[in-house]
């Protein structure tokens, strides 16, 4: 019964792909992976209408190469494995020419293997902790150095901050830039007990102890600051009991690298005016590309809708896709790579954004402080940073270098002059 | 004429100030003329002003301060308010104001000067710390200040950054100080400027006994900094007149790698080989595929490798690295001492009396801080799981749906609060009504459902369960995945603080108290209302009790209700303090039914001592390993398990005829 | 029929479901591979195949859950904690000789031939850098050898297995009690490996796992149906081994527990040594079912061990039939692949006018509501379909139930 049953659902379901592979067109496909349902819904339902904003903008000024370009979008609802079976689906059976995807790290970390051995492509469009660096990846959102090292730079110039608390959600990304961090802020002659890091769960709610501890960090003399990577909804419990205990962004300041205009839609922000946060883009830019995408997106989307950093990377990461494809001539994988090296789009903010050897982008620093209506203010904007795939505030790590271009290498040891590997380590 | 002596100190003040003002003009070229206007001053220097760093900023607020211009104390303070703006068209500096349409102008000594279109003026938005710049800058200006606001901000400013240059203004300001609340802040305050920067160490000595054990934290601030040391290794022994904190001795108070690494980082001995630099050596000496005459195909274990490096030492062909017996004759042949960089040895024995004394205090205080959260997390998961104690605890039903009642609470909460903007009314509101809601969700389940699955515990278990994945998703797909605000009225914003060690906010006070409400609540029904007779004489003997004319399907459907009831009022309660989302229910499913079957099934007391178990023995782990809040969640279950293995009926075990099987 | 026959009977006579089930699943396990992209017609892709593998390896563990739940009458809702941990334990060798080979190969460019320290160095800064440590943790320490963790497979799941179940059932924790305490070990478990200083990359877990090392060669069409081929070998064993075990004395015993304890307790047996024996087995087989899951999967991280998911296995039992194998592995089979159905978006979505039911949002409220209706109105689920057809319907015990649950199947000596 068993079998009758799945080899007749079996048997639909090929059909339906292979269906699908079959009736392939002139167009030019551009799969979209982002979960549509399950808890990354929120944040990654926007990057999908943000993409199919972008096709249709860029199928009505002609599509590409004389086709029109034809959004896939798939839902690996966010289910890690399920983000590997999609992205194989999307480049064996859809054949899109590039994905634009993901969200977490471990998602991307699903993906790679997938897009490495069907030498796919795909655009990763958000601030992550870098020490990977993949032939078949561009990465446009913003490496550690981009958004991490620059907010640490302003805790210790501008603020003064002698004494730090590393706080963050127990996974990946808060463990590696802590790790970064913690290297760097010892090397910026920091002592290591004056360091005080501490991991929590997804979704924490009971901060009292950690704020306490916190505050308690004063207790010789030094200026504390915390450098906050939680994620998501514990973000409301921890800035609730700041606001409880009654610590201002003045006696402790907080920059969060998570937290944007979204996630303090669910806080009331009058106690958290002067707390930080650092991106790489703030829907309150005042330049006039900003004004004119944010309008755009407005009326795709509904006038309620807020922009965000990721959003800007997809944008990025498009039109550089489609420039290339232009100067390559064909969609083809290995072409368009090639071509991507040195191009250059204007970012929302204001400069230029160009795409490095190592897949990276050179983007501004900007830091905000939260507003009493729940936006940013943006009070400090740097020159445009090239991102670093490899840090180089990790021992292990600064001799490695990134170089597609070149070296045709992502792992190159400098020291001992070779490849350590061409696959990423996923 | 002799001035009033009162105003004396006002006037060296000013003069030390301005001679200092004078040393840093002379500096800055820009700045040049001493008697410069406010005017002059942000003209000059409109680039640095208009993106402004902590570094080079200082020089121009101190001109602004020390310019003597009557109004550089207004523009000082509008600049740091964001009331200070920059006409794009002429790059003139007015104070400005957001008006209906654009920004209202004055200029700089208050005068109307028209408006402007928002795009024509920059407003300009110094940071944090150059806020905290101008702050230390006006404090000479309101520290005698008329209105008291203005007298407190300066003292908040100072006690954030003390400086040697704040003493003598604050005693000054001492004498005219009227209002005692700011005057004991003052005095406070100017002892722990004497006790860090007076000249005399017999005051700062007699400053630093003056607090004797007091817990506050700008106490520990301001002594902690005395008593910091540094590790430095001596040749000899350790010269006289250093302020020596104590000796160290390698091996115990030090590794003698941390020993080697200090002689090393003061050029006191050449540093160890690393086994990069080992390798890279060999790499250089490869001669015909061997080194040293050891073939390079050899050279796969670390022994090997060392042994050729060794030749090639003998051989002179690299420089001689540091042996273990070298690293250990030169550890042996230094004396390590650790020395206060504080030179008085008077003050540092007082500061670390003082602090000794400090830190017993603290400690006792950090523990009570400690049980005040494990009783304020114990209190949380009472309330989550005090509708269980009644369903599960008393009628022996599994509602894994509990969870999701008490999400429906929460976002009853919100949706009353979408509706009444008044906090402290909405709240009022919402309990009633997230109990009415969940009463009436719990009604229906019980007579849909878990009615007819009675006699089949563990089918209720799934059944619920379906109910609880359904739930969620619908909550899910009508507020979306994002938590939604549920915002405290403002009389419970805050802490209360017993000192700066121990506060407690008020949302969990109130917290408290609810769960005691409800304890109380719980024990009147049960023991003191007919309901309660009734509801104790089905769960024991449903065919008897009906036989005694109790309706018992009533019952089980009314005490079903009043269980979900409690979870929804549990639900305002959780979402008050944390968040509201469609998961907040299953955070807190299985801590709830933990902390009943802990406490003993059938039992308030027992879910009380279950609630209170969990929540000391969370804080507990959290106490002993604080960096890593995750941990202390998984070693608090597998306590659970092991405990459970041991008494399976929990802390408050029912006995005879009530404990049913 | 007397008993003297009933004993002489073989066990495939008595049991002919099993010889059914065998002969489907090769018919489909040929079937897939005539279609495969890699030794066929290329009319199912590849990820297609994975999906159908991996859904082999759910149907294996749930025929465990079968056993534990609807033939002892035990609810655990742990067993997809055993299943993962198997996982892991095969994805740690995964990991290791895949990196090994990559670090063996960059090293060897370096000048001097690699030292054993160097290497363990190398792999460790591959596999632990992403998560900040470049250090092997203890656990770790078998790893590089591919039997090691193979035994681990089976030891580790079911020395945790024995261990807990020693516990709890010496202590008779029973019913709700018992399914609440393995729903908290499972938590315990999943909170455990989320840290990063468990040593198993947190949040991350191990991925890459598709690429088998000393393999890379081999195209991954090939390694999928490979992968097809152990689970159904794996699952056709395991149908096999079960069948034969609860159609003996054995089953018979645990059955009686299930339906009275005390009685059976009373009449001599051991009952915590059945019901343990019958604890570590299942996990043993959620193991190994793991093991061949996750190296089509590609990823092993602990959200898979979420408490959720042990009481979706408990669902698809219930949809599928307690208390008969072939229930459970209807039920597997039939749920998953429809749940990746709906919230593949394949679904077409209802519009109501008012509204438009998208099933990537309700899905799961459809699951949820039916899952309430399967327990209330057909306790028996689709399996109970083949008594109608059988013509074989409960007995008429006059009101009476034949055991405390309703939704087993009814024994063949109550019928008459």
């Amino acid at each position: 019964m068993n079998g009758i049953k799945g080899m007749m659902l079996g048997g639909a379901m090929g059909m339906a792909l292979a269906g699908a592979a079959l009736a392939q067109e002139e167009t030019i496909k551009v799969g979209v992976l982002h979960s549509l349902s399950g808890t990354m819904a929120i944040s990654e339902t926007t990057l999908k209408d943000t993409m199919l904003m972008l096709i249709e903008e860029q199928n009505a000024k002609g599509g590409l190469l004389g086709k029109q370009l034809e959004a896939v979008v798939v839902d690996p609802a966010s289910d890690w494995p399920l983000f590997a079976e999609k992205a194989r689906e999307l480049l064996t059976v859809s054949n899109v020419d590039v994905m634009f995807g993901c969200w977490t790290s471990v998602s991307r970390k699903s993906v790679l293997p997938v897009i490495e051995e069907l030498n796919g492509l795909l655009f990763y469009p958000v601030q992550y902790e870098g020490e990977e660096s993949s032939k078949n990846v561009f990465y446009t959102g913003a490496a550690p150095n981009q958004q991490a090292i620059p907010a640490t730079d302003y805790f210790l110039e501008e603020l003064g901050v002698e004494k730090f608390a590393l706080l963050g959600t127990d996974y990946v990304y808060p463990r590696t830039t802590n790790n970064i961090l913690e290297s760097y802020l010892i090397s910026k002659g920091i002592p290591k007990e004056d360091i005080f890091v501490n991991y929590t769960p997804f979704g924490h709610s009971d901060w009292s102890k950690i704020v306490a501890d916190v505050v308690a960090l004063g207790a010789d003399g030094k200026k504390v600051g915390v450098i906050s990577t939680i994620n998501g909804d514990a973000n409301i419990g921890f800035y609730k009991e700041l606001a409880a205990a009654g610590v201002s962004a003045d006696e402790i300041p907080v920059v969060a690298f998570s937290v944007g205009e979204e996630e303090l839609s669910g806080l009331d922000t009058s106690n958290l005016v002067g707390h930080l946060a650092a991106w790489n883009y703030f829907q309150s830019a005042d330049t006039p590309e900003n004004a004119a995408f944010i309008e755009k997106w407005k009326a795709f989307a509904g006038p309620e809708r807020v922009t965000n950093d990721p959003m800007e990377a997809h944008v990025i990461g498009f039109n550089m896709w489609v420039q290339a494809v232009e100067k390559a001539g064909t969609t083809d994988v290995d072409a368009v790579r090639e071509a991507m090296y040195g191009l250059e789009v204007p970012n929302l903010t204001g400069g230029i954004a160009k795409m490095l050897p190592n897949h990276h982008l050179t983007k501004p620093v900007l830091i905000g402080e939260i507003r009493a209506d729940g936006q940013f203010d943006i009070i400090s904007q740097t020159e445009p940073v090239p991102g670093d795939a490899w840090t180089d505030f990790l021992p292990e790590s600064a001799v490695l270098e990134s170089d597609w271009a070149e070296l045709d290498c992502g792992m190159y040891n400098t020291e001992t002059k070779t490849c350590v590997q061409i696959k990423s380590n996923y | 004429m002799i001035r009033p002596p009162l105003f004396l100190p006002q006037g060296v003040m000013r003069q030390i100030l301005l001679s200092l003002a004078t040393a840093l003009l002379l500096a800055l070229p820009g700045l040049a003329q001493a008697q410069a206007t406010a005017t002059d001053i942000l003209n000059e220097n409109r680039a640095l002003i208009e993106k402004p760093t902590r570094a080079k900023i200082a020089p121009v607020i101190e001109a602004l301060a020390t310019s003597g211009d009557p109004v550089a104390a207004t523009v000082l303070a509008a600049w740091a308010e964001k009331g200070l703006g920059l006409r794009k068209a002429d790059g003139a500096f007015f104070l400005i104001e957001a008006g209906a349409d654009g920004w209202i102008l004055r200029d700089l000594s208050g005068t109307d000067a028209g408006t402007a279109a928002r795009a024509d003026v920059v407003e300009l938005r110094p940071n944090a710390g150059v806020r905290g710049l101008i702050a230390t800058a006006l404090v000479q200006f309101t520290l005698s200040d008329p209105d008291p606001a203005r007298r407190a901000d300066a003292l908040t400013s100072i006690a954030r950054d003390p400086e040697e240059a704040h003493l003598e203004p604050l005693r000054a300001s001492l004498a005219t100080e009227t209002d005692p609340a700011l005057r004991a802040q003052k005095e406070r305050l100017e002892r722990l400027l004497t006790l860090r920067f007076d000249p005399d160490s017999a005051a700062r000595v007699a400053a630093i006994q003056g607090f004797g054990a007091d817990l506050g934290l700008d106490l520990r601030g301001a002594l902690n900094p005395l008593l910091a040391t540094s590790r430095i290794a001596y040749a000899g022994d350790v010269p006289e007149g250093v302020n020596l904190a104590r000796n160290i001795v390698p091996g115990t108070d030090l590794s003698e790698v941390e020993a080697y690494d200090l002689l090393v980082a003061a050029g006191m001995a050449p540093a160890r080989l690393t086994v990069e630099e080992a390798r890279a050596a060999l790499l250089a000496n490869i001669t015909d595929g061997a080194v040293a005459g050891i073939p390079v195909a050899e050279l796969g274990t670390q022994a090997a490798r060392d042994r050729a490096y060794t030749a090639l030492e003998v051989a002179g062909a690299v420089p001689a690295a540091a042996t273990d017996a070298e690293v250990a004759a030169a550890i042996a042949a230094h004396r390590f001492a650790e020395v206060y960089e504080e030179p008085d040895p008077l003050v540092t024995s007082a500061a670390r009396t003082a602090l000794d004394a400090i830190t017993v205090k603290v400690g006792a205080m950090q523990a009570a801080d400690l049980a005040l959260d494990a009783i304020s997390l114990a209190s949380i998961y009472f309330l989550a799981a005090i509708g269980l104690a009644i369903t599960f605890g008393v009628m022996r039903v599994i509602n894994m749906a509990h969870g999701e009642f008490i999400m429906m609470g929460a976002y009853t909460g919100y949706v009353v609060q979408l509706f009444v903007t008044n906090y402290t009314l909405s709240i009022l509101i919402a309990l009633p009504l997230a109990f009415a809601v969940t009463f009436a969700a719990g009604v229906a389940m019980e007579r849909l459902v878990i009615r007819h699955l009675y006699k089949r515990p563990l089918e209720t278990l799934l059944a619920t369960f379906g109910i609880s994945i359904a739930l969620q998703q619908i909550a899910k797909n009508i507020f979306g995945t994002q938590a939604r605000p549920l915002t405290a009225p403002g009389w419970l914003d805050g802490a209360l603080t017993f000192n700066d060690v121990v506060s407690i906010s008020y949302i969990r006070i109130a917290i408290f108290v609810l769960a005691m409400v409800f304890l109380l609540f719980f024990l009147w029904l049960m023991k003191r209302t007919r309901l309660g007779l009734e509801v104790r004489a089905v769960t024991q003997n449903p065919s008897m009790a009906a036989s005694m004319g109790i309706n018992p399907d009533r019952i089980n459907m009314l005490t079903f209700g009043l269980g979900s009831g409690i979870a929804g009022i549990a639900g305002v309660a959780i979402g008050l303090f944390a968040k509201v989302t469609s998961e907040l229910g299953s955070d807190y499913i299985v801590q709830s039914f933990m902390t009943v079957v802990v406490g003993g099934v059938g039992n308030i007391w027992g879910t009380l001592a279950g609630a209170a178990l969990i929540g000391a023995l969370q804080k507990g782990i959290e106490w002993l390993n604080p960096s890593n809040t995750l941990a202390a969640q998984t070693y608090m279950i597998l306590f659970i398990i092991l405990f459970i293995q041991f008494r399976p009926r929990g802390i408050i075990a029912l006995k005879g005829r009530a404990a049913g099987d | 029929m007397t008993r003297q026959t009933f004993v002489e009977r073989s066990f495939l006579a008595r049991n002919p479901s099993v010889l059914w089930f065998i002969l489907i699943l090769a018919v489909f396990t040929l079937g897939v591979t005539v279609l495969s992209e890699a030794y066929g017609l290329a009319f199912i892709s590849t990820s297609f195949v994975k999906t159908l593998g991996k859904t082999l390896c759910l149907c294996l563990v749930a025929l465990a859950m079968d056993l534990i739940w609807g033939y002892a009458g035990i609810l655990s809702l742990g067993h997809m904690a055993f299943f993962a941990l198997g996982g892991y334990m095969l994805g740690m060798w995964l990991m290791y000789a895949r990196t090994e080979e990559i670090v063996v190969a960059a090293l060897a460019q370096g000048g001097l031939p690699a030292t054993p320290e160097e290497i363990s160095q190398g792999i460790a800064v591959q596999i632990f850098g992403v998560v900040g440590a470049s250090e092997f943790p203890p656990i770790w320490y078998f790893a590089h050898s591919f039997w090691a963790q193979m035994a681990l497979v089976v030891l580790v799941p079911g020395g945790l297995a024995l261990a807990f179940g020693w516990l709890a059932f010496r202590s008779r924790v029973t019913g709700v009690y018992l399914s609440i305490l393995t729903q908290a070990m499972t938590l315990a478990l999943a909170l455990y490996l989320f840290q990063n200083d468990s040593g198993l990359r947190g949040n991350n877990g191990l991925s890459g796992l598709q690429n088998l090392p000393g393999l890379g060669d081999v195209s991954q069409d090939d390694l999928s149906i490979w992968f097809f081929w152990a689970s159904a070998l794996a699952l056709g064993l395991g149908y096999v081994l079960l069948a034969w075990l609860v159609s003996g004395k054995f089953g018979s015993v645990i059955r009686a527990i299930r339906d009275d304890e005390q009685r059976v307790r009373f009449l001599g047996y051991s009952v915590e040594g059945y019901k343990l024996f019958v604890f570590t087995l299942t996990a043993v087989i959620a193991a190994i079912a793991g093991a061949l899951y996750y190296p089509q999967a590609g990823i092993i991280n602990p959200a898979e061990l979420a408490p959720i998911a042990s009481i979706y296995l408990a669902v698809w039992v219930a949809i599928g039939g307690r208390g008969r194998l072939y229930g459970a592995v209807i039920g597997a089979a039939f749920v998953s692949l429809l749940s990746s159905w709906f919230t593949g978006g394949r679904a077409p979505s209802i519009p109501l006018g008012f509204y438009t039911i998208n099933w990537v949002d309700w899905w799961l409220v459809l699951l949820g509501l039916s899952f309430v209706a399967v327990t209330l109105f057909a306790p028996k689920g689709i399996g109970g379909l083949f008594d109608l057809w059988q013509g074989r319907m409960a007995p008429d015990r006059k009101g009476a139930q034949l055991g405390p649950e309703d939704g087993s199947l009814q024994e063949k000596e109550a019928l008459k």
